[in-house]
């Protein structure tokens, strides 16, 4: 049923409006390659899991397709769709034991209760709960609850698997000891997974490719990589990770770089990757760990004035907030290396970057 | 006028006003509601407010004497003049829930003659005074076109395959058991003889058989002219008054069959420790004085308990054509098959009859 | 340290009795508070139900009235000819009766036992005053039933404060002194028939607030806010009407010349001979009650319903199971604590009805809260009154720790 021009899931030019006023997605494109790991992350309200509850079959398109293995499924219900998924509250049924819970996708399939039996074993060894199948769902932790819900969703064998904010409900250790399992269970299985998240680290550590989700539209779609060094909006820069913004005005551009004078009055240059060329406002955009601290200019760099504000110590590295070119929110992260320890509060340095680390992008307001 | 009855005419003004005072009171006085009660209110309370200046509450009550019980064992009494059946009155002044009332202080009729003669026989007890007879007679709408006759006799009532159609009949074995009897063909003056064997309620119950499929049982006075009215019933028995008044005030086209009537009085009673004695005495002298109760008789057709009060009955209050003495249980044309409750054999069975009614029922 | 020697604490005193001691403040202060609530429970709760169960089975009247004849009839050995002694006493008490104003009370609680005694002693207590020796054969000539063994018999039975008699007829048996209990004959038995009918119609009632609430409840928990609330007014909207208004309205709806009956025949389905009789029978009370009592079902269906979340049914879908199979084995079983609270709560309160039956159920639509109703309020035999009482309370209790058995009484939700 896949020739190898179609991709396993698309989107295509997708809307979706509850109220008939406002669309809650914008003319969706999106395709998911068979295997892969793609994340839809954003902000409460961004329209991610909106886009999983079409894929699923909860909710309807209001315009556009939705392609399921190179077929459109947007008349075909839930049920029928062999889409595995994974709930925010785990929704495992209260009144059943584990076993009946794994089982009860494979009964609704009408398999041997010795087929059955085989699978709900297996699929207890591979969330390591062999020994719960007995218990029912409230006598378990929410790990445990989040292990069997898994579980569920993986036994019937389906080729794509949804995941909504799977481990919002737990600690943050967990969180992360689950984010491997679930990581490695895809790279074992190869299913297709599409997991929403808001959580961003979350969203870098598991996926193929992210697609990040604002005001109903994707804003970025690539891969964690990418996405974290090659932001191509504000957005993107902001939401992902840590970034410092400067506003400012474009001079000129030559070969891809702009000339950039920011409000304070300095003049910086940084790749032009999203302006409107000279004369347009931009917010220039720099990684705390990219920009160095010293006593005086380094060569190559570009430099500008700062003031160290606050040092918070954290260890592995120092963090700095400084205030520079009338940003006192200015955060550099210094390595925790011998340098370190000349830095003293109220003192005047220079903070500098590589023209390459500092993005020029589409100006937002505040 | 005489300097002497001047002087008594001031000592009676003098002393009415004092006896005013001292039985100034709002009394509680209850009845059975509807068209009857309105009778009372403008027979005797109106007239009695006006008189003494006292105001009357005015209540509706269902029957029987467990209120009256209940109010007089927990020491709470509200209730000050209560409208009663006969056999209820003899059991609760057997009881002890009653004031005694003194024949001798009841008025006088006009011409003199004293109280105890003048109220009909058995009509005043040691803590009760009539006021009205009633009766229960069945009824039919004559406007109704049916296929066969108007009915005559009580066997009629009975009588499925001439008049075939649903009855309603009240939900007790008091005059239902009798009217069994009648119809089957017991004379009027042996009926309480017959009904005092085994084998006498065996027939009444065996006549109540033939017709038990179709009957609707009523419990409310109110509801057997509500039945008829709604076509819910060809035949219902019902108390004479609210059928008259159903016809009169409601224009409803009701005729009444009095073959079998059974009749029956209601009474005054006081519960013992009324807080207002003085006062409730007061009112029963007043309303049962030979001008109310034939005043009473022109708004329902009730026959008022004293002879000296037949002569006076007039017309109806709304319509100066009917003749109110030609609708009463006792006229000479009513009365021809008449039979008056007997409430010592009620003492004695209800119990048990009404126990053997209710399984009647449930079979 | 020895290992089974009492820790103690600093000052030497052992733990748990230091502990006891720090505890005995707060639990002090916890009666404290709970106090007023007992009491008023005991007072206007328990201690009613226990006096009627008590009365169910105690009746003095015959003993505190007759004081003389008492002690003289207990020795009595029921068969034998009643002495000269005993008229003389019988005399005594009749004279202090009638001077007490008391008689009636006597009577009537005789007349329980045996009826036609009620005039028997009224009328003789009146005459007794001028009965002058011998009184057996003063009495006798009074009233030719004073020589029957079958009065004394009664007399005895009901001096007998403490009497199984009431339980016995409200199991339509009769009590007797020779031969104790004896079923009565079939067509007289009413009050089993009556506690059957009761249970038949409780829970045919209950069934059907089930069936018709369950879908009302489901929408209510999923509707949209402004249609739900829309809904739920509805659902409530009986609660403010009043109860006779409600069934009054039924009984204009139902009658064989109502609405229905009317719609019937216009559709041609009755003939305008032929109309159904919709009401003054059971139908009518099983119509009635049941509107009545629907909205007691849907709102325990409702709470239980409205902290199930949508992911449950949309798990089950994902699964591959089809939306009806979803809602019988996902939903449905999650609803159970609301039908369990929504039935019991239906069912006790059916068993317990009697102004609605009294309205429209005529005469096999009665229930034995009707007969009790008529004990309390027309024969005034508050004693059976309460015996019958006590069976139901016996019945709802037996149902409840039953429901307990089944289904567990902390699986209930009422919301």
């Amino acid at each position: 049923m896949l020739d190898g021009s179609d991709p396993f899931v698309r989107f295509r030019n997708v809307q979706k409006s509850y109220d008939g006023e406002t669309l809650v997605v914008k003319n969706l494109n999106l395709e998911i390659e068979a295997g892969e790991f793609v994340t839809m992350l954003g902000p409460s309200g961004s329209g991610k899991t909106t886009c999983l509850m079409m894929l699923a079959g909860f909710e309807t398109a209001t315009h556009g397709e939705i392609e399921l293995g190179g077929s459109p499924i947007n008349n075909i219900p839930p049920h029928k769709r062999g889409i595995g998924m994974v709930f925010q509250n785990y929704a495992l049924f209260p009144h059943m034991t584990v076993a009946e819970n794994l089982a009860f996708p494979l009964k609704v399939r009408k398999m041997t209760p010795a087929e059955v039996e085989e699978k709900v074993k297996r699929a207890l060894d591979m969330v390591q709960m062999a020994a719960f199948g007995d218990r029912k769902p409230a006598q378990l932790s929410g790990g445990q609850q989040q292990r069997i819900a898994l579980a569920r969703a993986l036994v019937f064998e389906p080729e794509l698997v949804l995941m909504d904010e799977p481990l919002g409900a737990l600690d943050k250790q967990l969180r992360e000891h689950m984010q491997y399992e679930i990581k490695h269970i895809h790279e074992n299985l190869g299913v297709t997974v599409v997991y929403v998240t808001h959580d961003q680290s979350e969203a870098l550590t598991m996926s193929n490719r992210i697609a990040v989700f604002d005001d109903g539209v994707i804003q970025q779609l690539a891969d964690p990589v990418t996405l974290y060094e090659r932001p191509e909006n504000s957005f993107v820069a902001q939401f992902i990770g840590e970034n410092n913004t400067m506003p400012g005005v474009v001079e000129s551009v030559a070969k891809g770089v702009a000339s950039v004078k920011l409000d304070s009055g300095d003049t910086v240059k940084a790749l032009a990757i999203n302006t409107d060329g000279k004369g347009s406002r931009t917010s220039l955009s720099v990684r705390p760990e990219r920009c160095v601290v010293s006593q005086k200019k380094t060569a190559g760099l570009s430099s500008l004035k700062g003031r160290l504000e606050e040092l918070i110590y954290l260890g592995d590295h120092v963090r700095c907030r400084m205030n520079v070119a009338g940003n006192d929110e200015f955060i550099v992260k210094v390595p925790n290396t011998a340098d370190h320890l000349g830095l003293e509060i109220g003192a005047e340095t220079y903070v500098g970057w590589k023209t390459d680390d500092c993005r020029a992008l589409d100006f937002k307001a505040g | 006028m005489s300097a002497l009855t001047k002087k008594i005419v001031a000592l009676a003004g003098v002393s009415a006003f004092v006896a005013g005072n001292a039985v100034a009171a709002d009394l509680t006085v209850v009845s059975w509601g509807g068209a009857y009660t309105k009778s009372q209110v403008e027979a005797y309370h109106k007239p009695w407010m006006a008189s003494t200046g006292n105001t009357i509450i005015s209540e509706d009550y269902g029957g029987g004497i467990a209120e009256i019980k209940a109010q007089v064992e927990s020491g709470n009494v509200t209730w000050d003049v209560v409208d009663v059946e006969l056999s209820d009155a003899i059991r609760a002044c057997d009881e002890g829930l009653l004031e005694e009332i003194d024949h001798s202080t009841l008025p006088a009729a006009p011409d003199g003659t004293p109280a105890v003669d003048d109220f009909l026989p058995g009509t005043l007890h040691d803590c009760a005074v009539a006021n009205i007879v009633w009766s229960s007679v069945y009824v039919y709408d004559s406007s109704k076109v049916r296929n066969w006759n108007a009915p005559k006799t009580m066997a009629d009532f009975f009588n499925t395959d001439a008049f075939p159609g649903k009855r309603g009949m009240r939900k007790s074995p008091k005059v239902t058991m009798e009217f069994a009897l009648i119809a089957d063909g017991v004379p009027v003056s042996e009926v309480y003889d017959v009904l005092g064997t085994e084998e006498g309620i065996e027939r009444a119950f065996a006549k109540l058989d033939t017709i038990k499929d179709d009957v609707i049982w009523w419990e409310a006075g109110a509801q057997p002219p509500q039945l008829l009215a709604d076509g819910e019933v060809i035949f219902t028995t019902a108390w004479n008054g609210r059928v008259f008044n159903a016809v009169a005030a409601e224009d409803q086209t009701f005729e009444m069959v009095w073959d079998g009537q059974i009749y029956d009085l209601d009474l005054w009673v006081i519960p013992k420790g009324s807080k207002n004695v003085e006062a409730a005495l007061d009112f029963v002298r007043f309303s049962t004085a030979t001008e109310q109760l034939a005043n009473q008789a022109s708004w329902i057709s009730y026959g008022p308990a004293r002879a000296s009060s037949v002569p006076l009955i007039g017309t109806y209050h709304d319509n100066p054509e009917i003749q109110m003495a030609d609708h009463m249980p006792t006229a000479p044309g009513n009365f021809a098959n008449a039979l008056q409750n007997d409430f010592e054999f009620w003492a004695d069975n209800a119990d048990d009859l009404n126990e053997r009614f209710n399984a009647w029922l449930a079979q | 340290m020895d290992a089974t020697q009492p820790i103690t604490a600093a000052d030497g005193t052992p733990l748990k009795k230091k502990l006891a001691q720090a505890m005995f403040r707060s639990k002090l202060r916890a009666a404290g508070l709970v106090a007023p609530l007992l009491a008023f429970v005991l007072a206007s709760f328990i201690f009613p139900i226990l006096a009627l169960m008590w009365q169910g089975v105690h009746n003095d009247t015959f003993a505190r009235y007759m004081p003389n004849l008492t002690e003289e009839l207990r020795v009595w050995d029921g068969v034998s000819e009643p002495t000269e002694e005993m008229y003389a006493l019988l005399v005594a008490d009749l004279k202090q009766n009638r001077a007490d104003k008391t008689i009636g009370k006597v009577a009537s609680r005789v007349n329980q036992e045996l009826a036609g005694t009620r005039s028997l002693f009224t009328s003789t207590a009146r005459k007794a005053k001028k009965l002058e020796p011998p009184y057996k054969e003063a009495l006798i000539k009074t009233k030719k039933k004073w020589g029957q063994l079958e009065v004394w018999q009664a007399m005895k039975l009901t001096n007998q404060s403490l009497t199984p008699g009431y339980y016995a007829t409200s199991l339509d048996a009769v009590y007797t002194v020779d031969s104790g209990f004896v079923m009565k004959e079939e067509k007289r038995q009413i009050y089993t028939k009556l506690f059957v009918r009761t249970l038949f119609i409780s829970a045919t009632v209950m069934l059907l607030c089930l069936l018709l609430g369950y879908p009302v409840a489901y929408l209510l928990a999923t509707l949209p806010l402004k249609y739900s609330n829309l809904l739920m007014i509805m659902v409530l909207l009986p609660f403010w009407t009043s109860l006779l208004v409600r069934t009054t309205a039924w009984i204009a709806i139902l009658q064989s010349q109502g609405v229905v009956n009317d719609l019937l025949v216009w559709i041609g389905v009755a003939s305008d001979e032929g109309r159904f009789s919709l009401i003054y029978n059971m139908t009518g009370t099983i119509v009635a009650m049941t509107h009545i009592l629907l909205p007691f079902m849907i709102l325990p269906l409702y709470s239980v319903m409205k902290t199930i979340p949508p992911s449950y049914m949309r798990a089950a879908r994902s699964l591959g199971a089809t939306p009806t199979r979803a809602f019988i084995k996902v939903y449905m079983p999650q609803t159970v604590p609301g039908i369990g609270a929504g039935g019991l709560l239906v069912f006790i309160l059916a068993i317990g009805y009697y102004i609605t039956p009294a309205l429209v159920g005529g005469q096999d639509g009665q229930l034995i809260s009707n007969m009790i109703a008529y004990h309390m309020q027309k024969s005034l035999n508050w004693s059976l009154a309460a015996a019958l009482g006590g069976i139901l309370l016996g019945g709802v209790l037996v149902l409840y720790w039953a429901y307990d058995r089944i289904i567990g009484i902390d699986n209930m939700k009422l919301g």
